[in-house]
């Protein structure tokens, strides 16, 4: 069974490698399965050439503080703004981990969807989102050429998606629980941690990457690259202290929400998380304070895609082009704790110095954050005498290490 | 003859009813087929789908669903140790808050049918039934409120020198036999109602004591009225995955390894292979609570 998979797997990759070489080719794959040529057919799906009034409201699948108008932080609002500029009522439903939205988006009840890198290609693969007529959102011009057309959000030069922003997943702790701030990932794995039971984990495979990132600094003889492309015993090693960890972790968390409630009752005390969640848990008065640790991080560079079967696609190509417009795109951006995707966003926000802090400009920083992307047989940083250990084998190996 | 002759031909409403009139069996059918098909379509149907779907398996990385069959999810479920280990964790679940439910039911509702005086009996009735009316969710997110570091069960314990449970299993168990209470005491509240107060004292004039006439004339009388709430209770626990994940802390029941996998993972064959697990273990309890006639005090 898993030669089988395998072996999808791997047509995957090397259609994966075809379209990250062949760059600007400009002609997607054709549906055809050619085991030779690589499976990873690319479904013909029509490019929108023109825009209509739009529909009167738009279904979207975001992130936890992607779309906030107003009900969680009075002045945090630019889903009203933008329903009142284009009468395209905004109803959102959030994720929270990368396969919910892949999930959610098979629906077919939505129109767009915040994709990070570990989803993207997943959607665009299997037909589930269309290519984006970028001349269609003006906004984009102004989008930083480091977001543009990258292999998570394009094929063959061809674009999937609107680059939203980016950032890192960091550690957070309660100032009054753990005394010395940690520096380290070493923090949430230490077997002797005095933490034990008060440590939380992110509820999803994608986690096992954040244990290999740590693995790579604490145990450099295993030769972890990167932290998507693990060969079986960098795996093993992952997933081992994985299991280690799991006897140390109180709660994993997916929805935000619960995070916010454990940190502020003290029911988890250390943990990975992101700003959004350390700005909420901080809003309802909990000491917590959060850190990017010294072997850098996991992270996460997010696409608006818009639905191949979208019932409101003029009001989502409207919504593209406003959560990226420089106002909103800073708001979302400053809220959510994420570098924005506009350049012309770093003069609007509301702490002038926002962009710096998150290093919006910084190519060389988010060289050192491992954006969030689906691990398949063939290796990412281009080993090609080991398989590297693809997705399905992460989702299984995350049920074993909850045990 | 001529009389039936003389009369005008008879309508079609008429001669449809007379049909029906003249063949039982075919009235009997189709007064049943609605029902039937709704019986045969919804519940069996269902339990078909997952069973077919559990031999397929899913394109892991573009999550089409692959119509092709092989029995490797099985295979996996059985190869796998933790969910042989996860299987017998939800039983256990299951079967303590049965038994906890059972402790707790039986006498609530011995109060209720045999203690109580008759006119208080609809308004206990009716106190039993009120938590049901509360949602679920808002149940369990209050008892995760409750059960968190510092909160009221905390500071409850806090005079005795306890704390409370914490997340984890405890605590699921702890909610589940909350939640599922009412389900125990309804029936065995029926079975108690049906019996003559004239056996227990019958019983006292034969000379047995409380205990006595407990276990040898409540309990056999009510016993098919437990198992009954017991199915209950022993079902809906185990096919729970919410208030795991609410108050459960990192422990994981079969539904979350059923959710898991159709809401994250998004490989809806392998999840359907393990729907089957709770499934069978249904049918080898009903088949055993058949034997103790409880069926028939549903």
């Amino acid at each position: 069974m898993w030669s089988t998979r395998m072996a999808l797997a791997t047509t995957a990759a090397l259609a994966i490698g075809l379209a990250a070489g062949c760059g600007g080719d400009g002609d997607s794959a054709d549906k055809a399965k050619g085991a030779g040529q690589g499976g990873f057919s690319v479904p013909k799906i029509p490019v929108r050439q023109s825009l209509g009034a739009g529909e009167g409201q738009v279904n979207l699948v975001a992130w936890a503080g992607y779309a906030e108008d107003g009900s969680n932080d009075k002045t945090v609002d630019w889903v009203h703004p933008f329903e009142k500029q284009t009468g395209c009522k905004v109803n959102t439903k959030v994720a929270g981990t990368s396969d919910e939205m892949l999930t959610l988006m098979k629906t077919g009840e939505y129109d767009a969807v915040s994709a990070s890198g570990d989803a993207s290609l997943r959607l665009i693969a299997s037909g589930t989102v269309a290519p984006v007529n970028t001349s269609l959102v003006p906004n984009y011009a102004d989008i930083f050429p480091g977001l543009k057309l990258k292999p998570w959000n394009s094929v063959n030069g061809v674009a999937y998606g609107i680059p939203h922003g980016r950032g890192a997943n960091l550690l957070m702790w309660r100032t009054d629980k753990v005394t010395t701030a940690p520096d380290s990932w070493g923090a949430v794995f230490d077997a002797n941690s005095p933490y034990k039971g008060k440590i939380t984990a992110y509820d999803s495979p994608i986690y096992i990457a954040d244990a290999a990132l740590y693995l790579k600094t604490a145990r450099p003889e295993l030769g972890i690259k990167d932290p998507y492309a693990l060969d079986q015993k960098q795996f093993d090693a992952a997933v081992a202290l994985l299991k280690t960890q799991q006897g140390l972790v109180g709660e994993y968390w997916s929805e935000y929400t619960k995070e916010v409630q454990a940190f502020k009752s003290g029911n988890s005390v250390l943990g990975t998380t992101w700003q959004v969640i350390a700005n909420l848990s901080k809003a309802e008065k909990a000491p917590v304070e959060v850190t990017l640790p010294k072997e850098g991080s996991t992270g996460w560079s997010d696409t608006w895609m818009v639905a191949a079967k979208a019932k409101h696609p003029d009001c989502a190509y409207k919504w593209m082009d406003w959560i990226v417009s420089p106002k909103a795109n800073a708001q979302v951006a400053e809220y959510f704790g994420e570098a924005p995707a506009n350049a012309k966003a770093c003069g609007m926000t509301a702490d002038k110095k926002f962009c710096e802090t998150f290093h919006a400009t910084d190519e060389t920083y988010f060289s050192k954050v491992h954006f969030w992307t689906t691990p398949i047989a063939q290796c990412l940083d281009g080993r090609t005498d080991v398989k590297c250990v693809d997705y399905s084998k992460w989702t299984q190996a995350w049920t074993t290490i909850k045990g | 003859m001529t009389a039936v002759a003389g009369r005008p031909a008879p309508g079609l409403r008429r001669r449809a009813a007379a049909l029906l009139h003249r063949r039982p069996l075919l009235r009997l059918s189709l007064l049943l087929s609605a029902p039937l098909a709704w019986l045969v379509v919804a519940y069996l149907g269902a339990l078909g789908a997952i069973f077919l779907t559990a031999f397929w398996t899913t394109d892991t990385f573009t999550g089409e669903i692959v119509r092709e069959f092989t029995a490797v999810n099985f295979q996996t479920l059985w190869d796998e140790p933790v969910y042989r280990t996860i299987a017998l964790r939800s039983l256990g679940v299951a079967v303590a808050v049965t038994a906890i439910d059972m402790a707790i039911g039986l006498p609530m509702a011995f109060y209720m049918a045999k203690v109580a005086r008759p006119r208080h009996r609809p308004m206990l009735v009716s106190a039993i039934l009120a938590p049901l009316w509360a949602a679920y969710l808002v149940k369990a997110y209050a008892w995760r409120v409750m059960l968190a570091e510092g909160g009221p069960v905390d500071q409850a314990l806090e005079p005795f020198g306890l704390s409370g449970p914490g997340y984890g299993l405890t605590a699921t168990v702890l909610v589940l036999s909350y939640l599922w209470l009412p389900y125990m005491i309804l029936p065995v509240y029926a079975g108690l109602e049906r019996l003559p107060g004239a056996l227990l004292d019958a019983s006292g004039d034969l000379g047995a004591r409380p205990l006595r006439t407990f276990r040898t004339v409540v309990l056999p009388l009510v016993y098919p009225s437990l198992v009954a709430g017991s199915i209950f209770t022993f079902s809906l626990s185990l096919g729970d995955y919410i208030t795991v994940k609410i108050v459960g802390g990192r422990s994981q029941l079969i539904g979350n390894v059923v959710y898991d996998n159709v809401g994250a993972a998004n490989n809806l064959p392998f999840a359907a292979a393990v729907a089957t697990v709770p499934v069978v273990v249904m049918l080898g309890y009903l088949a055993a609570a058949r034997r103790t006639g409880a069926l028939r005090e549903l």
